[in-house]
């Protein structure tokens, strides 16, 4: 009975299994067919002569190389802004004392309700009154405040004990000292789990680069790749493929080498919240 | 003193609060107010509620309301429910290689939208797609998946559940870690067999997660966008996927009409606060043990 109940629990999960994957497995082999002999049918799972040509054409003959710069660049600013403005914010709320904290902690948080498309028209318009559409910072600035992170910062820090910062007060240590040589070295779980988060969440984002970057030289990946599936291209699958394995791989293999704090990060906001 | 006394917390928060009051709180505020008028490419003027007015008539919105609620109530138990059978099985103490398993299903959450899209688009293709291959294997012939007004939006809450259930798995498998062993011992003592006491004690300990999982899984669902942008060439066929947010994005800037796109927006929102409390509701006349 014991066995019987086991081999059904892996018959479903090796098939639950096989066909999560299946989609990545089609999307890497279809990258490397030619245009010749991408439409066959049934489909051929061993690609007859596998060549890099379609990635070949992304970067050489398209902009994907200024493309991928774009989203970098937004990435990784995005994601040290979020970092350093949130454990900022997220010390002051947990451990130091001043006027409105409570009410301004919770206005955070009610604001993290609202579904970001209500701000998307009057942020738009006031980043073109700006001049910054079309320009880096206009994903980076209105990303930079975020609830999440202070909510996440400040409850871990909150669990630091009182009595440690006191000393290091005593001993002539300034606010900014404290947060710097005390709480930060403390929060490196949790800022490692905000790391991830931010850098997924800006990587893969892309409703609000659709609306912000409009000409073709600032598309962050995303954008070129619905743009790219949208034109002339459409039928073009070898480079779609080739398209969308580029903009996957990075964060699968951060999520791959990192997953020990990928998942106890939303475990653990999934459960306090 | 006490400025300077507090005027060093300030500067700690200043930086954040500067960002979320122009970024955040001011637009949704500025939102409401942009709601009221019919800015548009050539200016500005006070309409009062004309534009929800005209929402409430417009087929179009009524029909991208209509397709969200779809997707959002079929898709929304279906990777609910696939990620908590999913967390029951890898929690079972009879299965190894949970890691390696985990992974697998976790995989498609952290995929980019636009990705997916355009992979399962290439699945679902008519004549070459794997799907169709699939169907054929078992003697079935399949439909034109995404290019069938009728089959559009199951092939669209087809392929969220595929990428949204390991996310569901992750959270039901920490609410799993969670309930103490002590219940099932005694569940065990008072006779119950392994079916019992999932249903006795397995369910009931898992409610405050499975409405928090629902929760969080219908805001993201209305918020449909990336999906039909990509795979239904932003809303095809004849409007069958034309979701609310893609009704927004096209209101707002294919035809720049600021006020009317902004209306839609505060209605999404009070369709998702309304859903949000309703849910809420739920966990708390429910949750006492």
């Amino acid at each position: 009975m014991r066995d019987f109940r086991r081999v059904i629990i892996y018959v479903i999960l090796i098939v639950a299994f096989i066909a999560t994957l299946t989609p990545f497995a089609w999307m890497a082999i279809s990258s490397f067919k030619t245009q010749e002999n991408i439409f066959t049918f049934p489909p051929r799972w061993i690609p007859e002569d596998p060549t890099v040509s379609s990635y070949l054409e992304l970067f050489q003959r398209m902009a994907f190389p200024v493309h991928l710069r774009n989203s970098i660049i937004v990435t990784v600013s995005v994601t040290i802004l979020v970092l350093f403005l949130s454990s900022l914010s997220g010390y002051a709320f947990a451990k130091l004392r001043f006027p409105g904290r409570q009410r301004l902690f919770v206005l955070f948080l009610v604001t993290m309700m609202v579904p970001a498309q209500v701000t998307t028209i009057p942020v738009f318009l006031l980043l073109k009154r700006l001049g910054l559409l079309n320009n880096y910072l206009g994903l980076i600035l209105p990303a930079g405040a975020s609830a999440f992170g202070i909510f996440l910062l400040r409850q871990y820090m909150q669990a630091i004990p009182d009595s440690l910062l006191d000393a290091a007060r005593i001993d002539g240590c300034s606010e900014f000292r404290i947060y710097r040589s005390i709480v930060l070295p403390l929060c490196m779980p949790a800022i490692a789990a905000l790391a991830i988060f931010t850098f997924m969440g800006t990587w893969n984002d892309f409703f609000w680069p659709l609306i912000i970057m409009t000409h073709e030289s600032m598309y962050t990946l995303p954008v070129a790749l619905a743009n790219l599936n949208a034109g002339q291209y459409a039928t073009k699958y070898n480079l779609l493929m080739a398209g969308s394995v580029v903009v996957t791989t990075p964060v699968v293999l951060l999520f791959v080498f990192m997953q020990r704090y990928f998942i106890q990060g939303i475990a653990l906001t999934g459960m306090r919240s | 003193m006490s400025i300077k006394r507090y005027s060093i917390p300030f500067l700690f928060i200043a930086p954040s609060l500067l960002l979320f009051f122009v970024f955040c709180f001011i637009p949704i505020i500025v939102a409401f107010f942009t709601s009221l008028t019919d800015w548009g490419l050539g200016g500005a003027s006070f309409v009062g509620f004309r534009n929800y007015v005209e929402l409430a008539g417009d087929p179009l919105f009524l029909r991208s309301l209509k397709n969200t609620l779809y997707f959002t109530f079929v898709g929304m138990p279906l990777s609910v429910l696939s990620g908590l059978v999913a967390a029951i099985l890898l929690n079972s103490s009879l299965v190894k290689l949970k890691t390696l398993f985990r992974t697998g299903f976790f995989l498609p959450v952290v995929t980019n939208l636009v990705a997916c899209g355009v992979v399962w688009r290439w699945l679902y293709n008519p004549q070459y797609g794997v799907i169709k291959w699939f169907f054929e294997l078992f003697k079935i012939s399949s439909p034109n998946w995404l290019g069938d007004p009728r089959w559009a939006m199951p092939s669209i809450i087809l392929m969220a559940t595929w990428r949204n259930f390991g996310y569901s798995m992750v959270i039901f498998l920490a609410g799993l870690q969670s309930i103490p062993r002590r219940f099932y011992e005694a569940a065990t003592v008072d006779g119950a067999d392994s079916f019992r006491s999932f249903i006795h004690v397995t369910l009931p300990l898992l409610k405050p997660t499975t409405v928090f999982v629902c929760i969080i899984t219908t805001i993201g669902y209305f918020q449909l966008f990336a999906e039909p942008y990509v795979m239904t060439n932003q809303g095809g066929p004849v409007n069958s996927t034309l979701s609310i947010v893609l009704y927004l994005y096209k209101n707002g800037f294919k035809f720049f009409r600021f006020g009317y796109a902004s209306a839609i927006a505060y209605v999404l929102f009070f369709i998702i606060f309304i859903f949000s409390l309703f849910q809420l509701r739920f966990i708390r006349h429910t949750v006492e043990y």
